[in-house]
């Protein structure tokens, strides 16, 4: 990391506890860990939720207020019913029982499992009903089920996969001729390039959707792939701002060995972009995963849709059935959770902006 | 020093030319092909009526004024204008306050980044599901929780008022990929500018002041530049929520879902393209607004140095 390196110095003339990057002091970084650490509780909630409610049954699902933790009303088979055991008092004794029939006035008759011919008669609401921890992955398969997930996550991975290939292979080369070469008007073509970063989508989304209608390509994956092949303004000024950074000894010492501008993108650039590659890589298999607006507006029958529109059609369809959207959501968050943790220093150090390795 | 071998020097820049035209070619064919093609085609469409199936029937400018005299479009204009006047600032605020406390050098600071990113990574139709439960007055967790601190919490995406308030605070939750932007920079600021505040004998307060925030303008421009487009192009948040109707009471009906109803659900691609194009137009205007204004606010590393 950039600009530590100074205060490195400062901190071994103080106590270990003392130093800090702005010589802050121990109460100051108490609250910033204590801010730091509300701000992870807000942003993790969302997340225990999701996974919480996914493992629900219809009963769990039905508590209001819901619990975070599923938890489940413990029953026990007396005569052929199940019926919900509670903790009870009776003569200063704390026993098991099940309540096996309400009476009036907030009463209930409570047996003994063991001995279900003798009953109580008790105040409900003074008895404490026992609770178990209780979850349901069977959510999951059956969800995946319901949602044909097989048919999606195909469709998803070709459109994901096959475009990244496509974008990495006509972003770089792209990239390699707006920072090797000089030529009339690359620096205008270059700024051109920028701006389309700041154009709006639907400007060029509808003429874009009546093309690949008159190709016939609408309700096939081709519209969302194709157009990666042609490059797209956002990798190529990542990867260009990290080819830059390459030694042009390295250029100079292919050419006399005589190499190509080919060769020397194969075999010396991108080789020595690898970071950078990467980083884009994994930038674009994070918008195709989870793009949304085009696979709707491009794929119709259901056995192309990718992950992101089965999953929307599938609450639209299903939205009572919120453990089962729940699990989906979960399988479908879950890649990209992977990958971050995975490549979790690209993102902590800035590569997927800059292009740079920290 | 190529001046001596003149012709020879001439095909080496012609030869290296052709080579970097020859390697941005998919990129030029793409911007013909994806971007000015259809640019100055949805133009045209802008001026016909057309419904796919049977050829544009040009009919001048009736769209633009069809576009005037209806009223979901004024509508959908206000719905988006409300939105991002409060989630704009509210976002770039939160995740700039974030990100400086990100690049704090505590313990596990590793950790604490860790899971402030990961919202910005899960993007998308699960997220907005999620949210969608998360809100519901009654098996959501939101209100019960506001209930421990005796609030009466709203039926938020049911409440035509609460609606938007609640997208805003979904889209809080996700500014990862701001605080990525903006740690980035927070790191870019040298040191020694903060070594020379604290000879001068600057407080925390005036280092970040006079230090942090005037070195860290450029991603913050980055970020409303960026952040204004988004916000005109928001969609599949409030399309899953509301199964693309922009309820309830139309209060949801944001510019590019009233747009994506006209083109996709009626297919008045003419009127869509009309809309595509004014929002094309109002974009570019607050993009160089604040352009203009970045010579009074944005400092460039450059820039102070030559001072």
């Amino acid at each position: 990391m950039a600009g530590t390196t100074k205060s490195v110095d400062r901190s071994l003339l103080l106590p270990r506890w003392y130093s800090g990057i702005q010589g802050q002091s121990l109460i100051l970084r108490s609250i910033t860990t204590l801010m730091l650490a509300a701000g992870a509780g807000v942003i993790m909630l969302p997340f225990l939720y999701l996974l919480s409610t996914s493992v629900k049954d219809r009963d769990q699902l039905r508590q209001s207020p819901p619990q975070l933790i599923p938890m489940a009303a413990t029953t026990v088979e007396i005569n052929g019913q199940m019926e919900p055991l509670y903790q009870v008092v009776i003569d200063g004794q704390t026993r098991e029982m099940a309540l096996i029939k309400n009476r009036p006035g907030g009463k209930g008759l409570f047996v003994n499992p063991d001995r279900p011919d003798q009953t109580y008669e008790l105040a409900i609401a003074k008895q404490t009903p026992l609770r178990h921890l209780e979850i349901h992955w069977e959510n999951y398969p059956e969800a995946l089920r319901q949602m044909k997930f097989n048919k999606l996550i195909i469709n998803t991975l070709l459109v994901t996969f096959v475009g990244m290939a496509g974008m990495l292979f006509s972003c770089s080369l792209v990239a390699y001729g707006f920072s090797r070469f000089r030529a009339p008007w690359l620096n205008v073509l270059f700024i051109l390039l920028l701006s389309t970063i700041m154009l709006p989508s639907q400007v060029r989304l509808l003429p874009t959707y009546v093309l690949f209608n008159k190709l016939g390509w609408v309700d096939t994956l081709l519209p969302l792939i194709i157009p990666q092949f042609f490059a797209n303004a956002y990798d190529v000024f990542l990867l260009r701002q990290f080819f830059l950074t390459i030694p042009l000894e390295l250029d100079d010492a292919a050419k006399i060995d005589g190499a190509s501008p080919l060769q020397t993108l194969l075999y010396v650039i991108l080789p020595q972009a690898r970071p950078a590659l990467v980083s884009v890589a994994i930038f674009h298999f994070l918008y195709a995963w989870n793009d949304f607006y085009e696979p709707l507006i491009y794929l119709h029958s259901p056995e192309n849709w990718t992950l992101a529109v089965g999953l929307q059609t599938f609450n639209a369809l299903y939205a009572v059935n919120t453990n089962y959207i729940m699990a989906a959501s979960v399988v479908m968050i879950l890649p990209p959770i992977i990958l971050y943790f995975l490549a979790q220093k690209i993102f902590t150090q800035g590569v997927v902006f800059t292009g740079i390795k920290g | 020093m190529r001046s001596s071998i003149k012709p020879l020097s001439f095909s080496l820049a012609r030869r290296e030319a052709l080579w970097a035209y020859a390697f941005i070619t998919p990129w030029v064919i793409g911007f013909v092909v994806f971007t000015v093609g259809p640019m100055l085609a949805s133009l045209y469409f802008s001026l016909t009526d057309y419904d796919i199936v049977s050829a544009p029937r040009w009919v001048g400018l009736r769209n633009y004024v069809n576009m005037v005299h209806d009223n979901l479009f004024w509508h959908s204009l206000s719905v988006t204008f409300r939105y991002a006047v409060i989630a704009l600032p509210l976002g770039l605020i939160t995740s700039y306050l974030m990100a400086v406390l990100l690049n704090q050098k505590v313990r596990g600071i590793n950790i604490w980044r860790t899971v402030y990113f990961l919202p910005s990574v899960v993007a998308g139709v699960a997220v907005a599901l999620l949210w969608g439960r998360i809100f519901d007055p009654k098996f959501g967790i939101l209100n019960p929780f506001l209930e421990k601190f005796g609030i009466n919490g709203p039926g938020w995406l049911s409440d035509p008022q609460w609606a938007v308030p609640a997208l805003v605070i979904m889209g809080l939750w996700s500014v990862g990929g701001n605080i990525i932007i903006y740690l980035a920079g927070l790191q870019g600021v040298p040191t020694d500018l903060y070594d020379a505040a604290k000879v001068d004998g600057a407080t925390a307060w005036q280092r970040f002041r006079y230090v942090t925030l005037p070195m860290t303008t450029p991603v913050i421009f980055y970020n409303l530049i960026l952040g204004l487009i988004g916000t005109f192009q928001y969609f599949t948040e409030v399309y899953v929520l509301t199964n693309g109707s922009g309820e309830p009471a139309r209060s949801t009906l944001f510019y590019n879902l009233y747009l994506y109803q006209n083109a996709f659900r009626y297919f008045h691609m003419g009127y869509a393209s009309t809309m595509a194009w004014v929002l094309f137009v109002i974009v570019l205007a607050f993009t160089l607004l604040i352009f203009r204004s970045s010579d009074a606010w944005v400092y460039y590393e450059g820039q102070l140095r030559g001072r």
